[in-house]
């Protein structure tokens, strides 16, 4: 008895509060846009009985689809972001890899320092990490001074409000998820292999490619997939430091919810963006599994 | 012992200047005198001043801490009854969904989850404000509480909670004298993450609240839209403070509480 309330307090909450309202969107992503509050229709009218059920049946359809598949804007910006997070993706990887690599190297004694300095800005807000690249990246800002000053520029370099702003903030904000999941594979990579692939005659370099490399693989896939999903959502990021023309789908969503009002189509955005962050999802969890059972 | 070499050594400059620079620069400007940002004009706190009269930020604090508060206690609370389940309940009819309804909220796009939760809570009638806040948060941040709840679970001696059930304990009883204190540490983690993920976001708290419920980041979100301002570097500087006391001393406090276990440890031993 007492079993069941365990698990039924929890369950129900995520059905009520997780389940159901994806429910909603899905259906409403079936719905044609009224102008009326709600401003979508048909509703559902219980009262009514079945006959209330049927008319709300028959009236579902997929034209809010049909209508993002014609619209070339949406297909742009899934696209755009799909791009937007591949890349990123990858710069993360460059720059966080000889981090995570050169932390797997440290003395012993510096590691939790080295640790507690990747964690800390994981632990402050997110908006205000965003927010601190604006004043370093704007026509006055600061790496234009600094360009113009040594001498290596003439006229500043417009990089805020354009993709290198975003691709930017995404390296910035995501790094520590790189850098944790690379380190802790390296960190395990028992060092006596690197010293017999030097004995056999590997340069420092072809060890490093044909050992350190493939033994760190489960740690650069789980880092890229934790940069790439929540980089395909992005939303903060683009409307701070993207510009007008950075098309991102997580911008389009909130656009077209709050500017305008249309929820019908910003629900069967919201289905889309879901069923392409399946894939990588479900690569994401098979990856981990290899590593827990690589681990046993 | 061993030495850094100099590429390891610049690239882990290099790595930390790129993480710390942007944080140290607003800082040092939000003691700037003048209102231009990016132009140094002589040291001052008044945009500290500034900060402190304004109401509608003072305001948006208050709410968001409460948010924070409430949500986080609430989460954990769900978190380590979902994470007690998902180790221990066994097989029960529907326990895919359940899982799959812990791990889908974390790699869920914020936007999805802020809309969806509106969605339901228009269809239900429900007026948004500061509790649609705290259940849109809660329902999230209890799924990152039951990750780190049951990462402790796992390797916990069940044997131990068997030998309290034994001596005449009830399954509570259990639970709270032996399991809970074995646990604790994770449990607390578990909170401060749910309390400074209910404290950081912008997202859900824009979908879920209502006009009498401004929360902080919603407030910063809009006055940094448009460009730089003093007020923010400001409020932004004594939130990143906060948190670094906050981090440094909490790992500092369970560095010597793992000292001391091993203290007692030996000395039982002996």
């Amino acid at each position: 008895m007492k079993r069941l309330g365990l698990i039924l307090v929890p369950y129900l909450w995520l059905l009520a509060l997780f389940l159901v309202p994806f429910l909603i969107v899905l259906k409403i992503s079936l719905s044609d846009t009224e102008l009326a509050i709600p401003p979508y229709t048909p509703t559902l009218d219980i009262a009514e009985g079945w006959e209330g059920i049927k008319t709300w049946w028959a009236g579902l359809d997929l034209e809010n689809y049909t209508w993002l598949a014609s619209d070339d804007l949406y297909w742009k910006a899934y696209l755009s972001s799909l791009k937007i997070a591949v890349i990123s993706t990858l710069l993360t990887l460059i720059v966080g890899y000889p981090i995570a690599y050169g932390m797997s190297r440290a003395p012993d004694e510096w590691r939790p320092t080295l640790m507690m300095l990747i964690i800390l800005p994981f632990w402050t807000s997110f908006l205000i990490r965003v927010y601190s690249w604006k004043a370093i990246l704007s026509n006055e800002g600061l790496l234009n001074q600094l360009l113009i000053y040594l001498g290596i520029i003439t006229d500043p370099l417009v990089i805020l409000n354009t993709n290198v702003a975003v691709y930017i903030g995404i390296v910035y904000t995501y790094l520590p998820f790189m850098v944790l999941p690379i380190y802790s594979a390296l960190e395990r990579l028992d060092e006596s292999l690197l010293e017999a692939a030097e004995d056999l005659g590997c340069s420092r370099f072809t060890a490093f490619w044909l050992v350190t490399m493939p033994l760190s693989k489960q740690g650069i896939i789980a880092g890229s997939f934790l940069v790439f999903i929540p980089a395909m959502g992005e939303f903060v990021i683009p409307a701070l430091l993207g510009g007008s023309k950075t098309l991102m789908i997580g911008k389009v969503l909130w656009e077209e919810f709050f500017s305008n009002r249309d929820w019908p189509v910003a629900s069967a955005v919201a289905v889309v963006l879901l069923l392409l962050l399946i894939i990588p999802i479900v690569l994401f969890q098979r990856n981990e599994e290899k590593q827990r059972e690589a681990q046993k | 012992m061993r030495r850094l070499s100099w590429f390891n050594t610049v690239s882990l400059s290099l790595g930390f200047a790129f993480l710390y620079l942007p944080m140290i620069i607003l800082i040092t400007y939000s003691f700037n005198e003048g209102k231009l940002v990016t132009v140094w004009s002589g040291f001052s706190t008044k945009w500290y001043g500034e900060l402190f009269r304004n109401e509608a930020f003072l305001n948006a604090a208050w709410v968001t801490l409460k948010v924070a508060v409430m949500s986080s206690s609430i989460a954990t609370v769900l978190g380590t009854m979902a994470a007690y389940v998902m180790v221990r309940a066994g097989r029960f009819p529907g326990r895919t969904l359940f899982s799959g309804m812990i791990y889908a909220p974390l790699v869920m796009p914020e936007v999805i989850t802020g809309l969806s939760l509106l969605l339901l809570f228009i269809a239900i009638g429900l007026d948004r404000g500061v509790l649609t806040i705290v259940l849109a948060h809660t329902t999230f941040s209890m799924c990152f509480v039951s990750v780190v709840v049951s990462s402790r679970l796992v390797t916990f001696d069940q044997s131990l909670e068997e030998a309290a059930l034994d001596l005449g304990c009830t399954g509570f009883e259990a639970f709270r004298l032996v399991t809970l204190p074995i646990i604790m540490p994770a449990v607390v983690s578990g909170w401060l993450l749910a309390f400074t993920l209910s404290l950081d976001d912008l997202v859900i708290a824009s979908f879920t609240s209502g006009p009498s419920s401004t929360t902080l980041p919603i407030k910063i979100f809009s006055a940094v839209r448009l460009g730089v301002s003093p007020e923010i570097n400001a409020l932004s500087t004594i939130m990143i403070g906060l948190v670094t006391v906050g981090v440094i001393g909490a790992s500092l406090t369970s560095k010597r509480s793992i000292a001391k276990r091993q203290k007692d440890e030996q000395e039982a031993i002996q």
